[in-house]
């Protein structure tokens, strides 16, 4: 090992994942232990001198594995090929790490990972079930691999973003070429008119072809919005360089002193390099949310008659079909709960924050988490007819609704393009019947005031704006998915807020109580042992317990190690009735204490509320939890309008409400009974965490756990709103100046050139403005 | 004049197959992955190495 290597990772951090850990430990916990000793057994060492993703980042998620070899893809006899999305894929290091060691497996034939994608491409000879054994290889690796689903091929697989790419190559390529032959027309005053006709054709060759081509994005979008009897900002653009082309072949048929070809070429590249720079924004986004969709799906294990158990995808599961959940995961299908009763957190569907005991024969609807031993359940609805399929269908039309949207962009280009139109006409009619100017020579001033106005500053003027906002938040962990959000949040009037999983945690955390700190010590070592939620959350207060070696769990009930037993009241001889979450722990007969949990505010929520009343919207919560607990948490963070026990429907009611009275309301929610009003609502963004629902109901994803994120992103919707403004008014002044002159017949070629470059450099400065942060995100 | 028959269909080609080289390298996929190809290169293959090791 290089003596760089050793300076590389300080003693204070995990050998690992970088996260601080107080030395003497060199791990922050056993799963980077064994991924440290499996890098270095492999000889790829290397990795932690080049390792560039934050710190805590690379850390073995304890998620058990899914199955993957059903996903797995025949391409041959024992040949075999998976796609898979490997979460946790953030730096350049990584990649090379997982290709490195998938490499060294001996029947593997290639392993290719894509950064931006985080897309793993594998291909093994042999057989289908390796696939399960790789997974557990990239499990120890620290890395969580799931079935690339068909959501995350449609985010990264964008044949128009390849469209686009082709487009703006080609004209680059043509304005380029153009210019090599009409900077030449431009200087060369003393050429002869035989030299000047070649060059005008020459340009025709390299301009006509790319024109056509490199345009067809622009076309294709103006075709539609004619079609369906609206302008947009894609019929100017179209008008404006098919024009210009028009014009420009006729100067040059009669030889005029200058063709304008260079001006639709280049206009074609600026244009087409905004547009693709505001699809890379966007898709960056749109990954990053299919990422987090596909993490959250899974396979349900079935049982069949003979008690087998069997992984199957959830659209395979119908009516009827017994499956077993275990402990700490999410019921996927609406379900009867058989046998023994069982503990269910319900927050996603009802926003309880608190686990609830459920009887035999009781329904549960799909959303809710085993927080007990495994349960067996029988399915009472297929995926397709379930609850869930319901709330898909209602985010259906919302989303259909949101998609009418007009923005400031399609306002604009509904005044402008007519404007536009009778000017050129105008000065066309003028020079040619008015000044008496042959229709060849009136033609040019007339295209030439389509070209000047012309859409450059103010098709790239919202644009640029949007590209730099969207940037910006998703640095800050905002993912914004729709085209639309940001204006529609600029707009937003009133904020309601649901309280689990949003304005809280939604996970349990260990309450202040009266143990000892080597109790909690001794409790939190064994709790290590255990995936229950309320073990981990004891486990997660003292992160530096070492784990109790013959820590035995006794599913649904507790752990014992030795004499301690830590678990349910009941398992530890306690006669306590109480319906908070609750772990006993009791070492060698001492007397129990008790470790009491609660669903804790997020730590900056507080500040959130505080930042969001400065922006001068009202807050209000809605949830679907127990009133007392939805009081307790308004009066602890000032909010004075609440509503508690809120079944989705009364959400949606509220949000209803909310807009029949003429508000823009910005509902915030995680969980899958907030998917109705999220998509109801003006504009919605989804709580850290969310479901998938929420998720695909919400124009915006917070990914952070920072709930401060929320008025930061309101801020940047309104400031870019006020950008694309200032933008569209500058754009608009610049014509003022351009119009009389091009109308005039005074603007050549390289004035409009000019014109156009200053315009777009000017409302591209002025976009870069929206990088800024809100104060009190600094 | 003479000069430009001879090099304006020279600046062309060469235009032309700068293109063409783009337009296969998207087809290619080349573009598929910019932030993992911006930093692959930094990092050597050791597969090799560690089979002759082993």
């Amino acid at each position: 090992m290089s003596v760089i290597s050793r300076i590389a990772i300080p003693a204070t951090a995990c050998a690992h994942c970088g996260a601080s850990v107080t030395p003497p430990a060199r791990y922050c916990c056993e799963g980077c232990e064994a991924a440290h000793g499996l890098v270095e057994g492999m000889g790829l060492d290397a990795f932690y001198r080049k390792r560039s993703a934050p710190d805590g980042a690379l850390r073995p998620d304890p998620a058990p594995p899914v199955p993957l070899a059903a996903a797995a893809v025949a391409e041959g006899t024992g040949l075999w090929r998976l796609d898979l999305m490997v979460s946790g894929l953030r730096c350049g290091a990584c990649v090379w790490l997982v290709e490195q060691a998938l490499a060294a497996e001996p029947d593997m034939l290639s392993a290719r990972a894509a950064l931006t994608t985080r897309r793993l491409t594998l291909r093994w000879r042999g057989k289908r079930e390796r696939a399960e054994e790789i997974a557990a290889l990239l499990g120890r690796l620290g890395f969580r691999a799931v079935p690339f689903t068909p959501a995350c091929l449609r985010a990264a697989d964008d044949a128009e973003t390849r469209g686009l790419v082709r487009a703006l190559g080609i004209a680059a390529f043509g304005a380029m070429n153009v210019m090599l032959v009409s900077v030449a027309v431009w200087v060369g005053e003393d050429m002869g008119a035989e030299t000047r006709a070649l060059m005008h054709w020459l340009a025709a060759l390299i301009g006509l072809p790319t024109i056509a081509l490199a345009g067809l994005p622009f076309y294709r979008s103006a075709l539609a919005a004619l079609r369906a009897r609206r302008t947009n900002m894609d019929v100017a653009v179209s008008l404006g360089v098919l024009a210009t082309a028009a014009m420009s072949l006729s100067e040059a048929w009669r030889n005029g002193p200058f063709t304008w070809f260079d001006g639709a070429t280049t206009l074609l590249a600026l244009l087409l390099a905004g547009r693709l720079l505001d699809r890379t924004a966007r898709g960056r986004a749109g990954r990053a949310v299919a990422e987090l969709l596909a993490l959250q799906d899974g396979t349900v294990r079935r049982l069949g008659p003979d008690g087998a158990e069997e992984e199957v995808a959830v659209g395979a599961i119908r009516a009827g079909d017994r499956i077993l959940l275990a402990a700490g995961e999410r019921l996927r299908l609406d379900a009867v709960l058989e046998d023994a009763p069982g503990l269910f957190d319900l927050a996603a569907t009802t926003g309880e924050s608190l686990p609830r005991p459920v009887a035999p024969g009781s329904a549960l609807a799909a959303g809710a988490v085993n927080m007990g031993g495994p349960a067996v359940l029988r399915v009472t609805a297929a995926a397709a007819d379930g609850s869930l399929a319901a709330t898909a269908r209602l985010l259906d039309q919302a989303a259909e609704a949101r998609g009418r949207f007009v923005t400031l962009a399609d306002k604009a280009a509904r005044l402008y393009v007519p404007t536009v139109l009778v000017v050129a006409t105008g000065t066309f009619l003028g020079w040619w019947l008015g000044a008496g100017q042959g229709w060849q020579a009136a033609l040019v001033p007339a295209v030439a005031a389509l070209i000047v106005t012309c859409p450059c500053g103010l098709a790239i003027a919202v644009p640029a704006v949007q590209v730099v906002t969207v940037g910006a938040l998703f640095r800050r962990g905002v993912l914004v998915t729709s085209p639309t959000a940001l204006e529609r949040l600029a707009a937003v009037d009133c904020v309601v807020l649901d309280k689990t999983g949003t304005l809280t945690t939604g996970t349990p955390r260990l309450l202040p109580g009266i143990w000892s700190p080597a109790e909690l010590r001794a409790a939190a070592g064994l709790a290590r042992g255990s995936r229950h939620p309320l073990a981990r959350a004891l486990a997660a207060a003292c992160p530096d317990a070492p784990l109790r070696a013959d820590a035995e769990e006794h599913p649904g009930q507790g752990m014992t190690a030795g004499t301690a037993r830590l678990g349910s009241a009941r398992f530890c001889g306690v006669r306590e009735a109480g319906d908070t979450p609750v772990l006993w722990f009791t070492e060698g007969g001492s007397a129990p204490v008790a470790f009491r949990f609660a669903d804790a505010l997020r730590a900056d929520a507080a500040a959130a509320i505080q930042a969001l009343r400065e922006l001068g919207l009202p807050v209000e919560i809605l949830s679907g939890d127990a009133p007392g607990a939805v009081a307790a948490v308004a009066a602890e963070l000032g909010i004075e309008s609440w509503q508690g026990g809120a079944i989705p429907e009364a959400k949606l009611s509220r949000i209803a409400d909310l807009r029949e009275a003429g508000h823009r309301p910005l509902m915030v929610g995680d969980g899958i009974n907030d998917a109705g009003a999220l998509a109801l609502a003006y504009a919605a963004v989804a709580a850290p965490g969310a479901q998938d629902l929420a998720q695909g109901a919400a124009d915006l994803v917070l990914r952070t756990e920072a709930l401060l994120a929320l008025p930061g992103a309101i801020h940047a919707a309104r400031r870019a709103q006020a950008l694309a403004r200032q933008n569209i008014a500058f754009s608009l002044a610049y014509n003022l100046v351009a119009v009389p002159a091009a109308v005039a017949g005074l603007v050549t070629p390289l004035g409009a050139a000019a014109v156009m470059a200053s315009s777009s450099i000017a409302v591209i400065l002025n976009a870069l403005r929206a990088e800024r942060p809100a104060p009190w995100m600094r | 004049m003479d000069a430009l028959i001879l090099l304006v269909p020279v600046a062309l080609a060469l235009g032309l197959l700068g293109l063409g080289g783009f337009l296969w390298a998207l087809r290619a996929g080349q573009y598929e992955d910019l932030d993992g190809a911006a930093t692959r290169i930094l990092f050597d293959d050791q597969t090799a190495e560690r089979t002759n090791r082993s």
